[in-house]
């Protein structure tokens, strides 16, 4: 597991709390489907068993998080983000793209770049494995999301949970989450704002969120064009390769054109871990963290309405009672909501930060690494070329 | 102890601004600067030609009383106008013939390319400088081949392509390999000519500059060719009468691309009796080569293209980050956002530089060679012509003797003696077909032999500076990231 630290620093300060850890300690991949399985270690008593592990598939982890933006209770909180669906469409399209090349390529090129694709297969299956590992563990270092019900069947429930997700489906009609995204950013720019912390909030977040937004593709593409050169060397090398057997200066151009493709290609997958991911990964907690505005924006609403509803019973003088009660719990609920968003994003602002820097101190030490790495190879072949 | 004079080639660009009515002419003129250094022997290992130490080569100047030099030796020693012995200083060399092959000196070419601005026309300039060798003593040296040390001329691209037709149709069909010249393009010399000062033109001129110089810089080294007239009067002479048959869609050159097709044709059909296995394993080996240098040019072409690509993307990327550090409230998280943008446009820079040099010296290099491959294969084809030449003489007298014959019985007197004579010019003929192709056949071989020598140390000089060049980018790359290091961590 060690190769999976790198993605975690993405979420700094989880899994710390003994009480609850959680893992994917292994996933299986059938063809489109994953099956993660999701093992549990636990003092608490709230759990049948203190060590138990269940299979789990990703429509399990999108219901989780569904039913967890949908519970009343955890409005005012910044629900983590839902991981995404694994994607294998790159890689198979290119290894479908591979086989129709085969007859044009020699042996040993079509192999290395096999194995290449068998490489990059392997990393989104370890990066998909990762985010689903992450979104559990944010739960179970929170203080509230950790003791949810749902949660806790989603842990140990061992039986298949699609019956489940079909009634959550049943109950909340499922449209509710697709109503909400397209009327947030409305709602959130048109309701006048009381409080100083939340306007700069307000702006700041949908400000970077589009920033966020762009750099992550712009970093996409970046990382997609370092992928395109290493596949280039390896065309290289196998055409020098042919070509060793007349020449003596192709022979050893061979090897470090090999080292160079290796080194090309983590430099690209390093640059896609630090830096893309990190991108990507705080574009969607930065969504998540507009949604909980966006609840508090409607919590707001809700009371305005209540009070133009308390004065429009005051003036025909029915139903006062109601209408004031009714007004009551609007404020409580926006107050409630106000107070832990504050926190919550108070807290949000500090856990990037820290992600940040980590990741980038990261990505400088590895971009070092590789680049003394490359100057020795090719510094030894030039000496090598030099002396005959 | 031997000495070799080093000719330095220095090919600049003039840039002008011409009228739009002259386009249908050629304006572009090349600066070419030809320097003539001495070397002291110890230097001269590496150079095949001029190696009195070394190991017996298989090299144009093996012992052989029909030693090629020793004719164009007698060539430049003749009389003529240019040939005057005017040195600027040192002492007048004496020509003397003398025997082959320890002491043979050629010039060695180096060649460095600068662009200059200039009035009136479109020019490159050829500036060429002669140095004195330290001593001259009893060997001959090339130096009697330049009457000055420094001096420069202005040649059009066209008159490029009229010294490859020249030296094309004077050493092809006996078997020397002429380096090819470069590629007309009409599409890119419109765009300069009409005078868009843009990347892409600019561009393009560069490269047509760079492939000039590689092209005089291989003609040059090439010892035969360096001392015919036409290649010493392009170096030389102020004016240079203008070469007309070169323009791409002229008559001239619309004959010579039938002409090429017809030969094409021609091949197909000879059927040579090879009874030389050397030249049937040569002739696969650069059939082999040239499959495998146009696959390598191929990838090395994309490469280019990604390379440039990722500058593209990294510069994008940089702008978004800048963007996304101005939006960071954060402080020191937002600085440290803008020193990553600022890291990543150095970056693209580098990207951008190292494609340059993934270009000019990788991906130019393979062009080149795979040019030249067609003139190798050329002269190939040229021998298995020379040979049915040859075959063909021959069968003409076979025929003519059997007529002759015949004739003997009847009594025409007159018609028998024509018969006799034709018969005697056929016999000189089958006998001249049989020399050229044995000559043919040794100039192939050592041609060969200097080729494949050549091609390696180019090769691998070649490789080496790429080499070189990816390493300056990494260690560029260390640079910038390590001062952004202290900027990533300095984040609270």
């Amino acid at each position: 597991m060690m190769a999976f630290s790198s993605l975690r620093s993405v979420s700094v300060d989880l899994n710390h709390d003994a009480s609850l850890l959680i893992d994917i300690p292994d996933a299986l991949c059938e063809r489109d489907k994953v099956k993660f399985t999701v093992h549990t270690k636990t003092t608490l008593s709230s759990f049948q068993k203190p060590d138990f592990s269940v299979p789990r598939q990703h429509e399990d982890f999108i219901w989780l998080h569904d039913t967890l933006v949908e519970t009343e209770d955890y409005a005012g909180l910044i629900i983590p983000p839902a991981p995404p669906k694994p994607d294998f469409d790159s890689p198979r399209e290119k290894m479908h793209k591979l086989g129709e090349g085969e007859a044009t390529m020699t042996k040993e090129e079509y192999t290395k770049m096999k194995q290449e694709l068998e490489a990059e297969y392997l990393a989104v299956f370890k990066k998909t494995v990762q985010v689903h590992e992450i979104f559990l563990q944010r739960l179970s270092s929170h203080p509230v999301l950790s003791k949810d019900r749902n949660f806790q069947i989603f842990l140990e429930y061992d039986q298949d949970l699609s019956v489940r997700r079909k009634n959550a489906k049943e109950m909340f009609g499922g449209f509710f989450k697709n109503m909400v995204k397209s009327a947030d950013e409305v709602l959130i720019s048109g309701v006048k704002e009381v409080d100083d912390f939340f306007e700069q909030e307000k702006t700041f977040l949908l400000d970077y969120y589009s920033k966020i937004k762009d750099s992550t593709a712009k970093a996409e593409k970046m990382t997609r064009a370092h992928k395109n050169i290493a596949d280039d060397y390896i065309h290289i090398s196998a055409t020098l390769n042919s070509l060793a057997a007349d020449d003596m200066t192709a022979n050893k151009n061979l090897n470090i054109i090999l080292s160079l493709q290796k080194v090309e290609g983590r430099v690209a997958s390093d640059q896609d871990l630090k830096l893309t991911e990190l991108l990507r990964y705080y574009m969607r907690d930065i969504q998540a963290a507009k949604d909980l505005l966006y609840r508090r924006a409607r919590a707001l609403a809700d009371y305005e309405n209540s009070n133009k509803a308390l004065d429009k019973a005051r003036l025909k003088s029915k139903d006062i009672p109601q209408a004031e009660e009714h007004q009551r719990q609007c404020l409580q609920k926006f107050d409630k909501l106000s107070e832990s968003g504050k926190k919550e994003l108070t807290s949000f602002k500090g856990r990037r930060v820290v992600a940040f820097r980590k990741n980038f101190i990261e990505m400088a030490e590895l971009e070092i690494k590789h680049a003394k790495n490359s100057v020795t190879l090719l510094q030894g072949c030039i000496e090598l070329l030099k002396s005959n | 102890m031997s000495l070799c004079t080093e000719l330095v080639l220095d090919i600049t660009y003039h840039q002008v601004k011409a009228p739009l009515f002259l386009v249908a002419q050629d304006l572009t003129l090349f600066c070419i600067c030809v320097n003539v250094q001495s070397q002291p022997a110890s230097l001269a290992a590496e150079d095949i030609s001029t190696n009195s130490n070394g190991p017996k080569q298989d090299s144009l100047f093996d012992d052989d009383p029909e030693d090629l030099f020793a004719e164009a030796t007698e060539e430049v020693s003749l009389d003529s106008p240019e040939r005057d012995v005017l040195l600027s200083d040192g002492p007048s060399p004496a020509i003397t013939p003398i025997t082959p092959p320890t002491s043979v000196i050629t010039p060695r070419i180096v060649s460095c390319v600068f662009i200059e601005e200039e009035e009136g026309g479109d020019s490159f300039d050829i500036h060429i400088s002669v140095s004195d060798p330290e001593k001259v003593g009893e060997y001959m040296t090339s130096m009697s081949l330049f009457k000055r040390s420094e001096f420069a001329v202005k040649r059009r691209f066209s008159d490029f392509l009229g010294l490859h037709s020249k030296l094309a149709s004077k050493y092809l069909h006996i078997g020397y390999i002429v380096p090819p010249a470069p590629e007309k393009s009409i599409v890119g010399m419109t765009k300069v000519k009409v005078g868009k000062e843009d990347q892409s033109s600019n561009e393009f001129v560069e490269k047509r500059r760079s492939a000039l110089e590689r092209y005089l810089m291989r003609t040059v080294k090439h010892p035969i060719l360096l001392k015919d007239p036409d290649v010493l009067q392009f170096l030389e002479s102020s004016e240079l009468p203008r070469a007309v048959s070169t323009q791409a869609l002229s008559s001239a050159g619309l004959l010579r691309m039938v002409n090429k097709a017809a030969d094409a044709v021609n091949k197909m059909t000879i059927k040579m009796n090879e009874s030389d296995a050397w030249f049937e394993e040569k002739q696969q080996h650069f059939e082999n080569l040239d499959v495998q240098l146009r696959k390598l040019h191929t990838s090395v072409e994309s490469l280019v293209c990604h390379r440039k690509e990722l500058s593209v993307n990294t510069a994008q990327f940089a702008k978004s980050a800048a963007m996304l550090g101005n939006s960071e409230d954060h402080t020191a998280l937002s600085r440290a956002l803008s020193q990553l943008a600022e890291v990543e446009e150095k970056i693209d820079q580098l990207h951008q530089d190292q494609a340059n040099a993934d270009f000019y010296l990788f991906s130019e290099l393979l062009g080149d060679y795979v040019r030249l491959l067609t003139a190798v294969k050329g002269v190939f084809d040229h021998r298995m012509k020379t040979w049915q030449k040859w075959q063909d003489s021959q069968m003409l007298l076979q025929k003519k003797r059997e007529a002759e014959a015949k004739l003997q019985f009847t009594n025409k007197p007159d018609k028998l003696q024509q018969a006799k004579d034709e018969i005697k010019e056929l016999e000189g003929k089958v006998q001249q077909g049989e020399r050229d192709f044995e000559q043919i056949s040794k100039t192939i071989r050592k041609e060969v032999s200097r080729f494949e020598k050549e091609r390696v140390k180019d090769f691998k000089t070649i490789i080496i500076k790429y080499l070189e060049s990816l390493v300056q980018t990494q260690q560029q790359l260390i640079k910038y990231w390590e001062a952004f290091l202290p900027e990533a961590k300095a984040i609270s």
